[in-house]
């Protein structure tokens, strides 16, 4: 079995963090990684830093520039891949990148690279299905789970064609619009999941604009099997600038409201590796 | 070839929230093509607003020193004072026919945000203009021409602030607001269906020219010439010839030379990648990120092009070549001066390369340079870039 469907095998209600790899320097995205893991994140999506990330809001957008001014390159990306992999053996790891990082390094190598520093997943959010066969025989041959996106204006057709490609856990868009904190999610949430739920078996995640308990719990309610918060956090990195340990208390002070609105864990207060690796 | 594609170029390479907008678009826009309703309606304010069909006119003193029969497409006279209004006022009357009601637009120089703004006023249609904060700076003229057409003008400040930067701004805000809002996109860029939307509103400039042309010389010209940024004059002129014996040439910003690493020319120094949608060609770095650009003429300033050139080159069908600041910027005096009009810093660029190009043709050769816009927006930079003094 996968790390990913282990993980949604053994959990109801799985919490993703979201960091840009390189944000706020290569060395400090390590940091910031073990602390989210650390703190009680289930699975970790690393996105490439990208200088045009048009899916994004402004504060994943600011990360991606802070990563890119720090000179990170796919190769770091892939050293901090393995270096959470030694460091989380049997934590999921999902790449998030627009798809010229894979066009200009060519699917073959990227999926290679990818599967040999240890990802489990790739997420490539500027590829819809109708493009996809360009990367999906390269997924397959190297293990690697594509993660699909479904948004709430996609079509019940286009679910089907997006799910039949799908591996790993399926992302849902839980609003039109970028990346980004919103004060409220929007009420459609829970008919999105019911019927992307009646079209697979494969665990639903939901993202965007998740950022306080209540939207957790929210998604949770919906009968989702998992949260993605990503500006939330990216927002506390930018806001502790050069005060790292300031940095990684805010975020571990974060997850852990955060996660108060997950369904409760039967161990909340086990720590995250103990609880992996036993 | 697959839906939306150019050879391998175009494509779709968008968020998902934003496909189903793109995909009523695509219906929409075989709806209305075959609408008689909107072929008048459009015809009309082509005509009867706009000032179509604008002049090919000979340019005597140009061919005495050139050694040619040179004709210039007066797009410079065009309402606006370039071709962007034949998209804009198509694409916006397209919005209406959609129920749309609101247009957003990205502007580099601001010429395409000031056609947006003509064509929002003229139909009724609220308009807002994503603009890289620095070009807001830059083209304060145009900030208050667009303002005082009724939109509002949006500066970008993330990444160079720029062109590219007001594009990611206007998809970011398209992606939010898609069920009233259409995006109406100022060149032949970006996913599908938008490439082809453009040229063909931009096709009208090279139908008219093939007619004109006929009509005064009785046979087509020998080439065919026109500034290649994003793309949409080129396109649009090239298109009805792409099938005759006719010498097609798009010149890109060779900005301070191909050598220099400054300049905007996509097709000529670049390689292929994905870029705002599309599959075309790319001033990228090794890891695919887009290099910064330059151009004296800000329409031209951007590090990709429309996937039908991409086509077009690899075929060889057309020929791309690239023209420094400084050719451009003497073409720009010397057609003022030789034949009393001034182009655009943009449209310089054609005139430039016919410069250039001129020791290779015969007095009885026919050449049509696409001049696709006026100076006038240009004239204090050139004069600044002069110490005042042209």
């Amino acid at each position: 079995m996968s790390r990913i469907a282990g993980l949604f095998a053994r959990k109801s209600s799985v919490f993703i963090g979201f960091t840009v790899a390189g944000d706020p320097g290569i060395e400090a995205s390590f940091g910031v990684a073990k602390t989210m893991i650390d703190a009680g994140a289930d699975l970790l999506e690393i996105a490439v830093p990208y200088a045009d990330p048009v899916a994004d809001g402004p504060v994943i957008e600011r990360a991606h520039v802070r990563a890119l001014r720090a000179g990170t390159t796919p190769d770091d990306v892939f050293a901090l891949v393995r270096e959470l992999r030694g460091y989380a053996p049997a934590l999921p790891l999902v790449l998030f990148t627009y798809h010229n990082i894979i066009h200009r390094r060519g699917p073959d190598r990227f999926f290679s690279e990818a599967a040999a520093a240890g990802a489990d997943g790739v997420l490539i959010v500027d590829l819809p299905v109708e493009e996809s066969g360009e990367v999906a025989p390269y997924a397959a041959r190297y293990g690697i789970d594509r993660i699909a996106l479904i948004a709430p204006t996609t079509s019940p057709e286009r679910q089907h064609a997006i799910l039949s490609g799908a591996s790993g856990f399926v992302y849902l868009i839980s609003l039109e619009g970028v990346t980004g904190e919103r004060d409220r999610l929007p009420p459609g949430i829970a008919g999105l999941v019911g019927a992307v739920r009646e079209k697979t078996g494969l665990p639903l995640a939901v993202g965007f604009g998740v950022s306080r308990p209540e939207h957790v719990r929210t998604v949770a309610d919906a009968g989702a099997n998992g949260v993605i918060v990503g500006s939330a956090l990216v927002r506390l990195i930018e806001e502790h600038a050069g005060d790292e340990a300031g940095m990684q208390d805010a975020l571990r002070a974060a997850i852990a409201t955060l996660r108060r609105g997950l369904v409760p864990d039967p161990e909340p207060d086990m720590p995250r590796r103990e609880r992996v690796e036993g | 070839m697959k839906t939306g594609r150019y050879g391998v170029y175009g494509g779709q390479y968008v968020p998902e929230t934003l496909m189903s907008a793109l995909i009523e678009l695509e219906e929409t826009y075989g709806r209305i093509r075959e609408d008689p309703e909107f072929s008048s309606r459009l015809s009309w304010y082509l005509h009867e607003y706009a000032g179509r069909e604008t002049p090919l006119t000979f340019c005597g003193n140009l061919s005495r020193d050139l050694g040619c029969r040179v004709y210039l497409k007066r797009e410079d006279l065009l309402h606006g004072g370039a071709h962007k209004l034949n998209n804009t006022l198509g694409q916006a009357l397209m919005a209406k026919f959609m129920g749309k009601r609101r247009l957003i637009a990205e502007t580099g120089a601001g010429q395409h945000g000031v056609a947006t703004a003509i064509a929002g006023a003229a139909l009724g249609l609220p308009v807002e203009v994503y603009m890289g904060e620095v070009d807001t700076r830059r083209q304060a003229l145009n900030v208050f021409r667009m303002e005082l057409l009724g939109a509002r003008v949006i500066p970008v400040a993330s990444g160079t602030r720029t062109l590219k930067d007001a594009i990611n701004a206007a998809m970011r805000d398209w992606v939010a607001n898609l069920r009233e809002t259409h995006y109406l996109l100022g060149s032949c860029v970006g996913p599908h269906p938008f490439p082809r939307i453009v040229r063909d509103f931009q096709s009208v400039i090279g139908e008219e020219t093939r007619r004109q042309i006929l009509e005064r010389e009785g046979r087509l010209p020998d080439t065919v010439v026109a500034c290649v940024g994003g793309g949409s004059n080129a396109i649009g002129i090239f298109y009805p010839f792409v099938g005759d014996d006719v010498r097609l040439v798009g010149v890109e910003a060779g900005g301070e030379g191909l050598d220099s690493g400054r300049h905007g020319a996509s097709l000529s120094a670049g390689s292929v990648g994905v870029f705002q949608g599309a599959l075309s060609y790319l001033l990228q770095d090794g890891d695919g990120q887009a290099l910064e650009t330059h151009s004296v003429a800000a329409g031209l300033d951007h590090p990709s092009v429309g996937p039908e050139h991409a086509m077009l080159k690899d075929s060889g069908r057309v020929r791309y070549e690239a023209v420094t600041d400084a050719e451009a910027l003497h073409a720009f005096r010397y057609l003022s001066r030789t034949e009393g009009i001034i182009p655009a810093l943009e449209s310089a660029h054609a005139v430039a390369y016919a410069l250039r190009a001129a020791d290779d043709l015969d007095k009885d050769d026919i050449l049509v340079v696409n001049l696709s816009g006026r100076g006038d927006k240009d004239v204090a930079d050139v004069a600044s870039l002069h110490g005042g003094v042209a």
